[in-house]
């Protein structure tokens, strides 16, 4: 079980870098790149990451800041691929919906919807057909969720016990579209993963310790070779789906949106912690200042590092040149 | 003086005009209702007709395409918007193995007449994924007509013979386009399919585009007036069917040919127009053909890979007048097409 205190101290490293991030993108207009922030959803990530090995693999949608720092992600090659720069973890080619740190286990993550789920699910079953005990993990949206990718890939992974956690963080939206517009309400993404006799969960996905239960249980599972397993994380983004403002009273109801404000998982999970830890609000203070830093430091580091030069700008359609013999 | 509209007020203006006139008219996609409208394109529709014929969907691709098919079988005209091309490519299997051939695999009983609207992203980092234009892959296919129109007047005609056709239809819209402005008649009217039209008349060497490069030919050929080269830009306005004949007849006549498009060159729109040419006119040629087109990578992110991956004016000019043997240097810098574009979508 991971200290609570640790589960605090990576969220709010992960709110930090993101407001700062999102701050210098609206002012700057030089992180030219279109960028899905996880703020407000950083439980989901954090919890289930705990849960996991250094060395198991995690694939996800677009929204993948918070994934990819909560599975420890380099912060300035993340940094330096927003400013497009040759030190980017994509070397700046891919950008905020490509990034990928292959030491750290973060595999990938990618922009066209559903992708991840069912390349996360070939990882796991290449992984158990070679013996391996790893497990993978795929985070993606409730929007993600109705492509028929989804349902292949659950379909596939439950035939073959693939060792895959699938995470839903739903955020009942698609861009601008609530899920009752888009999803039966009787129905819910677990039930439909239990409908392919996969263990799945609900949990509450501004709670970072019940995510991070669930999460030890579903690796854990998924260790023993009961693979597949399933999340589904409630939870809310507190920015516009795509970019540094706010649609709140424009795409989202702004009772809605204060409501989860007022849910804030970092705010919980200080409130949980305080009858423990009376100096809380000290060391809340002191790490927002120490990621504060960190973010401007790996900022500062983007912004001297050199752009890719352009005499090289195909490299890397291909690995080494194929020579017909 | 005509009346004067935007690119993406002309596709609005025309699909609630054919809405009005044809009741089985439904625009279908994700986020079709909201605010931002599809760029403004689908907002009027949406405010005339509501959620009834403006039809917020899942995001399931695939399936809605089927599922356009098999309501258009049943009497609906659906006109899918896809916010990227992109993503059109999980709707492929049913339109290409199915929307396209429908009519001739069933012989000859009528058609599934769906409309997919693809926008081509460019410019902020798209990147890989979000900027690629589509039209010479959905051109391969017979049974569909695949249109890229690049001036608002032929983007309100073109879709409207779309939503009067009576097989698929895909249309490529150019993001960088829907601010430009131009005339546009006020009644509902058609542009029909293969039909291209000569963007500027000139002399001395044509340039053959569609949609996005049709603006940046002209840009290169008022740059080049300035050096006493007559670029004449031939905008073919639909990829299939083609307009050989304006192609052919603007080629015989200067003798050079630029092709310029947004997507690659190999088995691409611009080999298909070389092709042609070779085809038709091989005499008429006094100098190869150039080829003006992304280089062999998928689309970088960072800005300065990004600004030089996508082919512009600077790169149409430079190409003419290698063909008319002029003198580059003489030709001032150019900025690219999206140096004024604030992101962050
Ligand atoms: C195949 C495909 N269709 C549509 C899109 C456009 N798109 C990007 S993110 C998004 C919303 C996805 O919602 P969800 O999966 O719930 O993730 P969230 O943004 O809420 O985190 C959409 C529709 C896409 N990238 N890929
Ligand atoms: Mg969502």
């Amino acid at each position: 079980m991971a200290d609570p205190a640790a589960l605090l101290r990576d969220m709010v490293r992960i709110r930090c870098v993101e407001e700062e991030l999102a701050d210098l993108y609206r002012d700057e207009q030089e992180m030219r790149t279109p960028v899905h922030f996880s703020v407000g959803q950083e439980a989901a990530a954090v919890g289930v990451c705990a849960a996991l090995r250094e060395d198991d693999l995690v694939y996800t949608g677009h929204r993948s800041h918070a994934a990819y720092l909560a599975k420890g992600g380099d912060l300035p090659a993340m940094v330096a691929e927003l400013y497009g720069k040759e030190t980017g973890c994509a070397r700046g080619r891919g950008g905020s919906v490509h990034l990928t740190d292959r030491a750290a286990g973060f595999a990938g993550s990618a922009a066209i919807l559903g992708e991840m789920i069912s390349v996360a699910t070939g990882a796991a079953w290449a992984l158990r057909r070679q013996g391996s005990r790893q497990v993978v993990v795929t985070f993606f949206g409730d929007g993600a969720a109705e492509e028929g990718v989804f349902h292949e890939s659950l379909n596939f992974a439950a035939v073959h016990r693939a060792p895959v956690v699938y995470v839903c963080e739903n955020n009942a939206y698609s861009i601008s579209s609530p899920i009752a517009a888009r999803q039966p309400a009787d129905g819910s993404v677990t039930a439909r993963a239990r409908a392919f006799g996969i263990t799945a969960e609900r949990v509450d996905g501004n709670d970072v310790a019940a995510v991070h239960a669930a999460a030890r249980r579903a690796v854990a599972a998924c260790r023993a070779g009961q693979g597949p397993a399933f999340l589904e994380l409630d939870t809310y983004r507190w920015r516009e789906h795509v970019g540094p403002g706010h649609d709140t009273g424009v795409d989202r109801p702004r009772e809605e949106v204060e409501s989860w404000l007022e849910r804030c998982p970092v705010r919980r999970a200080a409130d949980a912690l305080r009858p423990g830890a009376p100096d809380v609000e000290e060391r809340l203070a002191a790490w927002d200042e120490e990621f504060r830093d960190e973010t401007r430091l790996a900022v500062a580091a983007a912004k001297a590092a050199p752009f890719p030069a352009v005499d090289r700008l195909t490299d890397g359609a291909y690995g080494s040149p194929v020579h017909a013999s | 003086m005509g009346r004067t509209l935007t690119y993406w007020q002309a596709i609005a203006e025309a699909t609630v005009q054919c809405m009005e006139a044809d009741p089985a008219v439904v625009v279908v996609g994700q986020n079709v209702d909201d605010a931002k409208g599809s760029y403004g394109t689908t907002r009027a529709a949406y405010e005339r007709f509501g959620a009834a014929r403006v039809v917020d969907t899942p995001n399931s691709e695939n399936a809605v395409a089927g599922i356009c098919i098999g309501a258009a079988d049943q009497g609906l005209r659906p006109l899918v918007v896809h916010t990227r091309a992109d993503f059109m490519f999980l709707a492929m299997d049913a339109l290409i193995n199915l929307g396209s051939k429908w009519r001739y695999m069933y012989g000859d009983q009528g058609g599934v007449p769906v409309v997919m609207r693809g926008v081509v992203g460019r410019g902020w980092g798209q990147g890989a994924t979000h900027s690629q234009s589509l039209h010479s892959v959905f051109g391969h296919f017979p049974g569909l007509y695949v249109a890229a129109p690049a001036s608002p007047a032929d983007a309100k005609g073109l879709l409207i013979s779309a939503l009067r056709a009576d097989t698929p239809v895909v249309l490529m819209e150019n993001r960088s386009l829907y601010a430009t402005e131009g005339e546009v008649p006020e009644e509902p009217y058609t542009v029909p399919f293969g039909k291209g039209r000569v963007a500027r008349p000139g002399a001395d060497v044509t340039v053959v585009a569609a949609s996005l490069m049709v603006h940046e030919a002209l840009r290169a050929a008022e740059l080049l007036a300035g050096q006493g080269v007559d670029v004449e830009v031939v905008d073919v306005r639909s990829v299939r069917p083609l307009d050989e004949d304006v192609i052919c007849s603007s080629a015989a006549r200067t003798g050079r040919v630029v092709i310029a498009d947004t997507s690659w060159a190999r088995y691409g729109f611009s080999a298909e127009v070389a092709a042609v040419i070779a085809e038709h006119v091989p005499h008429a040629l006094r100098a190869p053909v150039r080829r003006v087109t992304p280089p062999d990578c998928p689309a970088p992110v960072s800005w300065p890979l990004e600004e030089a991956f996508h082919p512009g004016a600077q790169k149409i000019a430079d190409a003419c007048l290698e063909l008319v043997g002029g003198d580059r240097s003489a030709v001032p810098a150019l900025a690219g097409v999206d140096a004024g574009f604030i992101g962050p979508y």
